[in-house]
């Protein structure tokens, strides 16, 4: 169990690098809108990265 | 429901009601989708032009109203527009970077869900010469950077337009970013609070295993001291709002929640660092972490929902125009037009207001006549007509002729200034509604300090050696997180629940005023009403369709508001237009000459002349009958009849009224049922008041009120000991809305209103107002369950702590119990019986619709 102390060590470490990348997210502006990226995932616009193939599969199923 | 899921009646762009003889159709995903008037095709067609049809697949359906062209008061006027393209008016949002690109903030009105965000994006984003066009969907900014070699700002406003949204520049106001600062500092808080929480949890357990099968002293210790470095932060960074309040209340001799609450961290903290450095007793970091993360939690939400009305930001800005054009006399004689901004005018400044401009400051005509619409500050809903000499506000909207204006007071000095002066009056008087916990708290605060005093005095006499744990654990027992947590659980869970069902909630004591509330003010422009004109009615001496069409040729040469009512019609273009200001319009189509206005006007063409009764088909029921041959039941009630001829005879009447909202009667009744006092009040002295009063069963009615009417009349109200609801919209509402002890302002009202309204009602309808008062009266039940509940446990476990009976852990047990018991006892609010009816009656409107299409 020695290695106890030094595993505690480093979450502590962990926890302050945890609280300072928050802290950069929050100041950059990540956090300001959380209402349309929920939405933008479902937004079917890429149809043009779809290959021919898969569509066309797509469209008989 | 899916977004094709249109009703058969309804258009499929803006989804408002499409008249009986309306026929514009556009093909959308393979089949012809009915729209309401060439304003929807427009935008329709715009879209499907730049190939975003996939809109029509991501709007949400149930909450989207989308824009159309000419609906806006502002239709396509490109020469205002380019009024952003000056540089001196650029200054003042652009910044310009050294690569010559420049960046921009905009406000987008007409935003109602993700898909309006997908769609400006995309569109904008194809434009050639903008660079990043980004747009934040919670404060409906933009930020946009573009070439200005490739695009102007002013074509970029106008896309935003066409696709049926309006843009505004944007500039932050000092009170504004604070506001976003406060977020940010809230959400850091919130953070530090939830990480830090979840790593002391995990050492806590790993404690309290070891209380039971043992543990090393070395690493009990270890574990102690990472617990303590871990909760630093949370106590001073956190928990940091707590003591300032708490601080700020000992000062002012108040006790609120916060003093409590400071006690128990502060003193649980310090307890349990002196434990970690002594090496003896109990630490309590797990219980401190946890509580400031639920605090913190239910407090943030609360902020972020006062937030959100507040968006737009620049509210009163956004009324008044950027720039305007300044007449300057050279030596010559010679008259200069000078385009300024707004902003640089000054008293005695000669200013050109051309139809469709908002005045930019208080004035006196002294060249031309028009009308002005008015109703952005009175409520009045017909456009006023205004002469040489008279007086204009700084607000209002220029309808009919260009007219020039002498400007008599500016900025601060305008009567729209007063009337955001008198707002933040009626704020200040508003009253502080007393939270039940609060004045609960502030005798149990007194009571445990006073205790906790009595408890370790005697200890101190009877086992010294023992009296600080003794007193620390009696600070901790009766630590109130049940009875703190028992009120902003509540008012959140029921903030919610009436957010989904369309009424948001941006003050906690809207909930606690809804539940006692004894009478409803109503205004009536916008609220009760529509707020915007249609046909009330057709008598036609012929085909009703041919006679609509002829009158919509005719008006829409017209920006008169009633020219708007028309708009569903318009097929045929009318030529040689002449308009008579404030009478009515002439003009020939299909080679024949015709007149549309009032009476008095249009019958001046008839060869036969009508007789004097007969122009007004109110007054007299028998005159369109036996002037025209046609046989109709005129109404007996009273109206704006306006009358359409040609000169051999009549080819008919219409009657324009702001028609009354769908659900208003239902709304009204229902209040009155359960035993309110329903009063309108509104601007408007016309006769359509008493219509509308008449219609919806209100006896206490007041016409004709200014805003200082109005709030005498509320103040009136609120002498005779009535808790007052007032519901409004417009600008001249604002005063009253802060007066009353609760504000609801409707969706569509102004910025202004909205971030200075206790609430705002995003539904279209109005019956969720009575749901909202069954929900509160229930919020108000639960609460005081609550606070029973959290208060006895208090009572009952103070005495045990005292004569230290209760061990350090039953004492954590018991305090998460009883949190435990008051948060699920406020989740029964999420399971109201008034959402999920109104979500049963829904899906049966849905499945009826279904039944009606297959």
């Amino acid at each position: 169990m020695e290695i106890l102390p030094f595993l505690l060590a480093i979450s502590v470490f962990f926890f302050f690098g945890a609280i300072a990348f928050f802290f950069w997210s929050v100041n950059n502006g990540q956090y300001d809108d959380l209402e349309s990226p929920a939405h933008k995932i479902l937004f079917e616009d890429d149809e043009d990265l779809v290959p021919d193939d898969v569509k066309k599969h797509h469209s008989k199923s | 429901m899916t977004p094709f899921d249109v009703n058969d009646n309804q258009c499929f762009h803006c989804l408002l009601d499409v008249p009986n003889f309306a026929d514009f159709k556009v093909t959308i995903e393979g089949k012809p989708r009915k729209m309401c008037c060439l304003g929807c095709v427009a935008v329709a067609e715009m879209i499907l032009a730049s190939g975003l049809d996939n809109y029509y697949k991501h709007r949400n359906i149930d909450d989207q109203k989308a824009g159309s062209l000419s609906r806006d008061r502002a239709a396509i006027i490109p020469d205002e527009l380019a009024l952003y393209n000056t540089d001196n008016i650029q200054q003042q949002f652009v910044t310009l970077n050294p690569d010559g690109i420049k960046e921009a903030t905009l406000v987008i009105e007409g935003i109602t869900c993700a898909a309006c965000v997908w769609l400006l994006e995309k569109h904008l984003g194809k434009q050639q010469g903008i660079i990043k066009f980004s747009l934040n969907m919670t404060n409906h900014r933009a930020r946009i950077s573009w070439d200005n070699d490739k695009i102007q700002l002013s074509a970029i406003l106008a896309q935003i337009h066409y696709i049926g949204y309006q843009g505004h520049p944007y500039r932050a106001d000092v009170e504004e970013q604070l506001l976003a600062k406060e977020h940010k500092k809230a959400m850091r808080r919130l953070g530090i609070a939830g990480v830090g929480m979840m790593q002391v949890t995990t050492l806590a357990i790993a404690l309290y295993f070891g209380h039971f099968s043992g543990i090393e002293n070395s690493t009990e210790q270890w574990l102690r001291w990472i617990s303590l470095i871990i909760c630093t932060p949370i106590l001073f960074y956190s928990a940091q709002p707590f003591f300032k309040a708490a601080i700020r209340d000992i000062k002012t001799l108040q006790l609120s929640m916060d003093v409590p609450v400071s006690i128990a961290i502060g003193g649980a903290f310090i307890a349990s660092a002196w434990a970690t450095i002594t090496h003896q007793g109990e630490i309590y970091f797990d219980s401190v972490s946890m509580f400031t993360f639920f605090l913190l939690f239910g407090r943030f939400l609360e902020m972020q929902a006062r937030h959100r009305t507040g968006r737009a930001g620049n509210a009163l800005q956004n009324l008044l125009p950027e720039a305007c054009t300044r007449l300057t006399t050279d030596e010559n004689g010679k008259i200069n037009e000078q385009l300024i901004p707004a902003s640089e005018l000054n008293v005695g400044d000669i200013i050109l207001i051309k139809p469709g401009h908002t005045l930019p400051a208080d004035g006196i005509i002294i060249s031309g006549y028009s009308s002005i619409d008015e109703s952005a500050l009175t409520g009045e809903y017909l456009p006023k007509r205004r002469n040489c000499d008279d007086n204009v506000i700084a607000g209002t909207l220029n309808v009919e002729n260009p007219i020039q204006v002498k400007v008599t007071s500016v900025g601060d000095q305008t009567q729209l200034s007063a009337i955001v002066r008198l707002l933040e009056r009626a704020s200040e008087g508003k009253p502080k509604v007393a939270i039940l916990a609060d004045k609960v708290a502030s005798y149990f605060v007194a009571c445990v300090l006073i205790s906790a005093v009595i408890v370790s005095i005697s200890w101190w006499y009877i086992d010294p050696s023992q009296a600080f744990w003794i007193t620390l654990s009696v600070l901790v027992v009766t630590c109130p997180c049940a009875l703190s947590l028992a009120t902003p659980t509540a008012l959140t869970t029921a903030t919610g629940t009436l957010r989904q069902s369309g009424l948001l909630i941006t003050r906690s004591h809207v909930l606690e005023n809804l539940a006692s509330a004894t009478d409803f003010v109503f205004d009536k422009t916008g609220t009760l009403t529509q707020g915007n004109l249609s046909i009330e009615q057709t008598i036609a001496t012929d085909s009703e369709q041919q006679a609509l069409e002829i009158a919509a040729a005719l008006e829409a040469n017209s920006e008169h508001p009633i020219a708007k009512a028309f708009k569903h019609y318009l097929k045929e273009s009318a030529s040689d237009i002449e308009i008579t200001l404030g009478q009515g319009i002439q003009g020939s189509v299909n080679g024949v000459i015709y007149r549309i206005g009032k009476p008095a006007f249009s019958s001046q063409i008839l060869t036969t002349p009508l007789t004097k009764s007969a122009l007004n088909p109110a007054t007299n029921i028998d005159s369109p009958a036996t002037s025209s041959a046609v046989n109709t039941d005129s109404p007996p009630d009273v109206g704006h009849w306006i009358l359409l001829c040609n000169d051999q005879q009549v080819i008919a009447w219409f009657l324009i009224t702001d028609s009354l909202r769908v659900d208003s009667v239902h709304c009204i009744q229902q209040l009155k049922s359960m035993g309110f006092n329903v009063h309108m009040l509104t601007g408007d002295s016309s006769s359509n008041v008493q219509e509308v009063a008449q219609q919806l069963a209100i006896e206490h009615i007041s016409s004709g009120a200014s805003p200082e009417d109005k709030i005498n009349y509320i103040n009136q109200l609120r002498h005779d000991n009535a808790n007052v609801v007032m519901i409004g919209d417009g600008i001249n509402d604002l005063p009253v809305l802060a007066g009353a002890q609760t504000s609801i302002a409707m969706g569509s009202a102004s910025d202004l209103a909205k971030t200075h309204a206790d609430a705002v009602l995003t539904s279209s309808e109005l019956k969720v107002i009575s749901d909202a008062v069954v929900l509160a009266r229930k919020t108000k039940k639960i609460i005081k369950q609550n606070i029973f509940w959290a208060f006895s446990y208090n009572m009952l476990a103070l005495p045990l702590a005292a004569f230290g009976l209760i061990p350090p852990y039953a004492a954590a047990i018991g305090m998460s119990l009883s949190s435990l018991i008051v948060v699920t006892n406020a989740l029964r609010l999420a399971k109201s019986s008034t959402n999920t009816k109104s979500i049963a009656v829904k899906a049966a409107a849905h499945s009826s619709n279904q039944h009606v299409i297959n």
